[in-house]
């Protein structure tokens, strides 16, 4: 298993009130995403658990692309990997920042 | 938790065999009212499948918590079909046990298990065990103390091994037609005897075998649901309302019930011959029977309702 | 040992006890009582029709309402893997065989598992996984499922298998880590003489079930106890 993490600034927090989400389900291609608001407003944080060593270059490419779309500021992000491919990765970080902002 | 509340889908319309755990209990109970207990956010996660370079699950692959049904108190716990097969591991079955044992303090007005696994999750095989085994005797407690315990099955990890033990101990069990019940899988008789024994790629003889339409036509299951969340409510509403009692006289009918299957249907190749005897007309034809025309055929079969389990 | 020397060692003064198709059923004399035993011998694997002949038994025994213990001696393979068993529900009958041995126990027979041989998967889980007290012997090997299956399984080569199995008791076969998960409460003396060891048992049994406790306390189930407890806590907090 590989572990990454990632720190990011944001310019604003995410919208939305919700304490907590969870989306997506840990098999083959898939992945799990737990979203927190636990950090300070223009901060977020992405930690990745993955099976797949080697591809913390494109891991760190999906996760700026989110945090520059969404800003995900305050929001925690864990991450349980079962394999997904980048775009399966956008999806469900998307996905996840929805369903904060809720 | 968000994500429980993903309500981008129609409950009405959702598939059961597509949903995952924590949709499916979402939609299964009253709006708004499951609080699930050890949520994602307390990362109880598996402390061996790192061993073995595999993934964990923020929930070990089951949801559970408290909810109301029709107004009424329920305990539920939803097994994630998706994540190692739904297979029982160490924290996976210490939820389903922990939540057993809470119904006896609770005396909730029932248990729910949303059974979707393919049993012992072998990197973790001696504590899946013997967690089946507490899960059994915590079932038999709760039975015990007058709360009835249903078992929903259809979803795409079946329910087969010692899932297919716990589903034997429930007080009634609701199926679909994608819910298979049984202890051996296809792919473990073919594998252990050979494919003369049982060709596992012979989709259709794994249904007719052990999927939902024959558990209910021999008694093995209480409801034939379609693959919706509100046929699934709907049938463990009616199935607590007549839940059997854990005592003597119903084990003593249970094992009456199933010496005369044995005596019956001992010397049937096939599950059409078992139909063909109980009285099914067009064996050949069930299969393919939608909900309704199956509901009409298992109405005139006796054996297919009983309170001997 | 073998069911024989068990038996000898049980009831020197003689029993009923007999083995047909590797099924085990009869009782002898305990404690001024009686004692059931049921069970299954050499490796056979249990099956529709063997479950509902034990379940059987075990009704007939609650029956009598005498309270005497009831002892299920296992050396059995798995359950029995075919179609025709599937076909007739094996899971409703090994369930029920199941339920029997909780509904004696609860009924006022204790029941005490021995597994003096192999069991596993299915078998195990209907018979001697289902008394109050689960025994064993040395040399018994009580298992899920055998390394080779594991290593097809999780298509992990065996030689890793084989070298994690030695430091960890939770996946491995074999009676030490069934030991260690607290499946199996207590590893006999074969050189004392059983009927006092089966004796002590009955009268020091417990209730509630003390598994996940051994489990924490003796290291092959480091988590289980906890977590339960913990629903538990949090579901009357809700």
């Amino acid at each position: 298993m590989e572990s990454l993490t990632f720190r990011h600034t944001t310019r604003k927090p995410l919208p939305g009130s919700v304490p907590d989400a969870i989306t997506g389900v840990v098999a083959s291609g898939n992945l799990e995403i737990l979203l927190e608001r636990v950090l300070p407003p223009d901060a977020c944080e992405v930690a990745i658990e993955t099976p797949i060593a080697g591809y913390g270059d494109v891991w760190a490419a999906v996760v700026a692309d989110f945090v520059a779309r969404a800003q995900p500021g305050g929001i925690r992000i864990s991450i349980n990997d079962g394999g997904a491919r980048p775009d399966t990765v956008s999806l469900r970080l998307l996905q996840g920042a929805r369903l904060m902002e809720a | 938790m968000a994500g429980d509340r993903a309500a981008s889908i129609d409950p009405n319309a959702l598939s059961w065999y597509e949903a995952s755990a924590r949709q499916r209990v979402v939609a299964l109970v009253d709006p708004g009212t499951f609080q699930e207990i050890l949520p994602p956010a307390e990362r109880r996660m598996s402390p061996h499948l790192p061993l073995f370079d595999l993934p964990r699950a923020f929930d070990d692959g089951i949801v559970v918590g408290r909810a109301t049904l029709d107004g009424s108190r329920i305990l539920i716990a939803a097994q994630e079909g998706r994540f190692m097969g739904g297979a029982f591991g160490e924290i996976h079955g210490a939820k389903l046990v922990g939540l057993l044992r809470a119904a006896l303090e609770l005396k909730p007005r029932a248990v729910l298990i949303l059974f979707d696994t393919g049993g012992v999750r072998l990197q973790e095989a001696n504590a899946g065990e013997t967690a089946i085994a507490e899960t059994m005797r915590a079932i038999v407690d709760v039975r015990a103390a007058g709360i009835p315990v249903i078992g929903l099955i259809g979803g795409r990890a079946g329910c087969y091994g010692g899932g297919g033990l716990i589903a034997g101990t429930c007080s009634r069990l609701a199926v679909s037609e994608g819910g298979r019940i049984s202890v051996s899988g296809p792919e473990v008789i073919e594998t252990n005897k050979g494919a003369e024994e049982f060709d596992s790629r012979d989709r259709a003889l794994v249904w007719r075998t052990m999927g939902g339409k024959h558990r209910r036509l021999t008694g093995g299951a209480d409801a034939f649901c379609a693959d919706t969340v509100p046929a699934f409510r709907q049938a463990a509403l009616a199935l607590i309302g007549r839940a059997p009692a854990f005592d003597r006289d119903t084990l003593e009918a249970e094992q009456a019930r199933l010496e005369d299957r044995l005596a019956r249907f001992g010397d049937c190749r096939d599950a059409t011959d078992v139909w063909r005897r109980l009285g099914v007309n067009d064996p050949e034809a069930v299969p393919a029977m939608d909900t309704d025309a199956f509901d009409a055929t298992v109405a005139r079969v006796r054996e297919a309702d009983h309170d001997a389990r | 040992m073998t069911l024989a020397e068990i038996l000898a060692s049980l009831f020197p003064e003689g029993h009923d006890v007999t083995v047909r198709d590797g099924l085990v059923s009869g009782a002898g004399p305990l404690s001024g009582g009686r004692i059931t035993v049921i069970g299954i011998d050499g490796d056979t694997p249990l099956g529709v029709d063997g479950a509902l002949q034990l379940s059987r038994c075990v009704l007939d025994a609650i029956r009598a309402g005498d309270g005497a213990p009831i002892l299920v001696a296992v050396d059995s393979d798995s359950q029995r893997m075919s179609r025709r068993d599937e076909l007739l529900g094996l899971n409703e009958c090994l369930a029920h065989l199941a339920k029997a041995l909780l509904l004696a126990d609860r009924s006022g027979h204790p029941t005490i598992g021995l597994i003096y041989g192999h069991s596993a998967a299915g078998a195990f889980i209907a018979t001697a996984l289902a008394t109050r007290i689960l025994a064993a012997l040395p040399g018994a090997n009580p298992s899920v499922m055998d390394l080779p299956s594991v290593a097809r399984v999780t298509k992990l080569p065996l030689d890793k298998l084989e070298d994690m199995a030695k430091s960890t008791p939770v996946f491995a076969p074999g009676l030490d880590n069934m030991v260690a998960t607290g499946a199996v409460h207590v590893v006999l003396d074969p050189d004392k003489p059983l009927v006092d060891q089966i004796r002590d048992l009955i009268a020091d049994r417990e209730p509630g079930d003390a598994r996940d406790r051994l489990g924490a306390e003796r290291g092959g189930r480091p988590v289980a106890r906890d977590v339960a407890r913990a629903v538990i806590d949090q579901a009357r907090r809700g």
